[in-house]
């Protein structure tokens, strides 16, 4: 007996099930091997440590109160720094080079040559990167929780939801854009990835309060305005003001509210921007013979 | 007449990256210059046909696949597929096709078999509790149930590319491109793979499948027709019955003798309209066959391999095969 397929002919359902395909890949695939655990949820403590060892010994033997929440809130800033960082890694070495590794694999001639959209097949890479990474970012927030003893004041969740979940859709609209040009340069990618990874780290405040650079000289409001285009930073000081009030506003940049517009902003605009360079570059790619090179 | 695929004066050619262009030129003080991997082809394959190319490494035959899969596009020319221009309406296409490579590493070794051929299914529409039925199918007929729930990078050579078979089958295709399918595959996997496409079109009406290979008894024994193609041109168009009659007023023959010292006498032999040399692995023995407009100029050949002071090993006049079919063409052996 012969199984009769159906299929669909809606772009949307068609779209919806493409991305979900290739979301499954990292929500199901990537979760199945508990090496994860160490590896990816454990490991990051050890980065996290070393810059809470630091601020601990500042105040070691502190007993005034204000001293203690301060302590809390570096510490609390270093914790949720490691989580974002989770993120960011995701985006710059499995996001924007996914394409690169499909192509090496084989994979993105079948993409391609798919009648889905490019967006979803993008889409699918991200929403199944962001369950993926959250689940291993949450599991370092809890472990850094318990491990360094940081007890939040959250006052507004909603607002937490919608900064996090905002800034995530505008960090991995920023990986689908490298993620066409990557497609483009292929392994000079890496290069790119590797030259991105540290000064981002510094600029962005992965490990200090975007804010502090207004402390090192009229230089650093511009090198923290300049790290806004990276929707890491913005995010993070934003979760770190409604996370830590009291410490943050001694570092305060832009207010949580600006921070949520620009991240809105930054979202559309980096969505569409992916878009339409991975229509410019795919069009480049066939015309050039860089979709198949692989198997010429 | 519905044709599945139509090409005219299709033509690409790649032109070398300017970069690696300069540092070849300048290292090695030669000139590089653009490949023309088509020429100018102008091929039509009927739906419902089981097509094939044939043709040695390099021929195109790859670059003609992925131009027909809007993966490429021409430089000069026209394809159609399915009525289709592969330039201006991609979409249409792609919801008709798909595609198969031989010695493809496709897919993600974390996922189990079925999981992965379902992952495709779904860029293609296909409803998921259809597409895990029909997976379940195609496993079964491929002999890989049993491999159903292994991680895909547990499978060996064989199983990946029956894997890629089902995932090539499972979203139901209309015009299906197999690109060397059974490259590099045993026995046993090989006939599992051709004798489910012969199946497939012969039992399904209107579907048609393109299928590269250099593999000529795969060529005969699957095609209803197929085109010979050197060097990104096409030859010649014809079943493969047709192909070879053409050689009917020539003669064939296989000689196996020592290492002959000068090969190209033969090119001048009279009688002798062309041959191809191959050697074995060790290069112990040379391996002649020669397409004869003129049968008595056998004995001159032997003559000459006796003067060379070579021994003759075996020595056969055969039914023509699309190999010397190609030999006749070409003037060269396809491997």
């Amino acid at each position: 007996m012969t199984v009769e397929l159906t299929k669909t002919t809606n772009p949307l359902a068609l779209n919806v099930r493409a991305a979900w395909g290739r979301a499954y890949v990292r929500v199901v695939g990537a979760n199945r091997e508990p090496s994860w655990i160490f590896f990816d949820g454990l490991l990051p403590l050890l980065g996290i440590a070393a810059y809470v060892f630091i601020y601990q010994g500042f105040f070691v033997g502190a007993t005034d109160p204000a001293a203690l929440v301060a302590l809390n809130a570096l510490v609390g800033f270093v914790v949720l720094g490691g989580v974002m960082i989770a993120f960011w890694l995701n985006v710059l070495w499995s996001m924007a080079s996914q394409l690169y590794w499909e192509k090496e694999i084989g994979n993105l001639q079948l993409y391609m040559m798919a009648p889905m959209s490019r967006m979803a097949l993008l889409g699918g890479m991200a929403i199944g990167g962001m369950v993926m990474t959250s689940v291993r970012a949450f599991t370092t927030l809890i472990a850094g929780i318990f491990v360094f003893g940081v007890a939040f004041q959250l006052a507004d969740p909603l607002l937490l939801l919608g900064i996090f979940f905002v800034t995530l859709i505008a960090l991995y609209g920023m990986g689908m854009m490298f993620a066409s040009l990557y497609l483009l340069w292929g392994r000079e990618a890496w290069h790119m990835s590797a030259l991105l990874e540290e000064p981002i780290f510094l600029v962005s405040g992965f490990y200090f309060p975007i804010g502090a650079f207004d402390r090192v000289g009229a230089w650093g409001r511009w090198v923290a305005i300049g790290a806004s285009i990276i929707p890491a930073a913005l995010g993070l000081d934003a979760l770190r003001q409604l996370l830590f009030p009291v410490s943050s506003s001694s570092f305060l940049f832009l207010d949580v509210n600006t921070e949520f517009l620009v991240l809105l902003v930054l979202a559309v605009f980096f969505l569409v921007l992916a878009r339409g360079t991975l229509r410019y570059f795919e069009t480049l790619a066939k015309r050039e013979g860089r979709l198949t090179s692989r198997h010429q | 007449m519905e044709l599945a695929v139509e090409t005219r004066d299709l033509t690409r050619v790649f032109k070398p990256k300017r970069k690696l262009l300069h540092r070849k030129n300048t290292e090695e003080g030669g000139e590089e210059g653009p490949v023309t991997a088509l020429d100018r082809v102008d091929m039509e394959i009927k739906a419902g046909e089981l097509f094939g190319l044939l043709g040695p490494n390099g021929a195109g035959k790859t670059t003609l696949i992925k131009i027909l899969c809007t993966l490429l596009l021409p430089t000069s020319g026209t394809a159609k597929v399915a009525g289709f221009d592969v330039t201006k309406d991609a979409l249409p296409i792609r919801t008709r096709i798909n595609m198969v490579s031989g010695g493809e590493t496709s897919g993600y070794g974390l996922l189990t078999t079925r999981e992965n051929i379902w992952m495709f299914s779904q860029f293609y529409g296909v409803s998921s509790k259809s597409a895990k039925e029909k997976v379940d199918e195609l496993l079964h007929t491929f002999g890989l149930w049993d491999k159903r729930n292994a991680k895909v990078r547990t499978l060996s050579s064989g199983q990946r590319q029956k894997m890629n078979m089902i995932r090539g089958f499972v979203t139901d295709p209309e015009i299906l491109f197999l690109d060397e399918p059974t490259l590099g595959l045993d026995v046993n996997a090989s006939r599992v793979i051709r004798e489910y496409v012969m199946d497939w079109v012969r039992k399904n009406k209107g579907k048609t499948t393109l299928l590269t290979t250099h593999y000529m008894m795969e060529a005969d024994e699957m095609c209803d027709r197929l085109a010979i193609i050197d060097n990104g041109a096409i030859l010649a168009v014809d079943t493969p019955g047709n192909l070879k009659r053409r050689l009917k007023k020539e003669t064939t023959f296989r000689i196996e003798v020592d290492p002959l010292k000068n090969t190209n006498v033969f090119k001048t032999m009279v009688g002798v309209k062309n041959f191809s040399l191959t050697s074995d692995g060790g290069a112990s023995l040379s391996k002649l066959t020669f397409i004869l407009e003129d049968e008595a100029a056998v004995s001159d050949i032997v003559s000459e391999v006796v003067k060379q002071g070579s021994k003759i090993h075996y020595l056969q006049k055969s039914e023509p095969t699309l190999e010397d079919v190609f030999v006749s063409m070409v003037g060269r052996s396809l491997e």
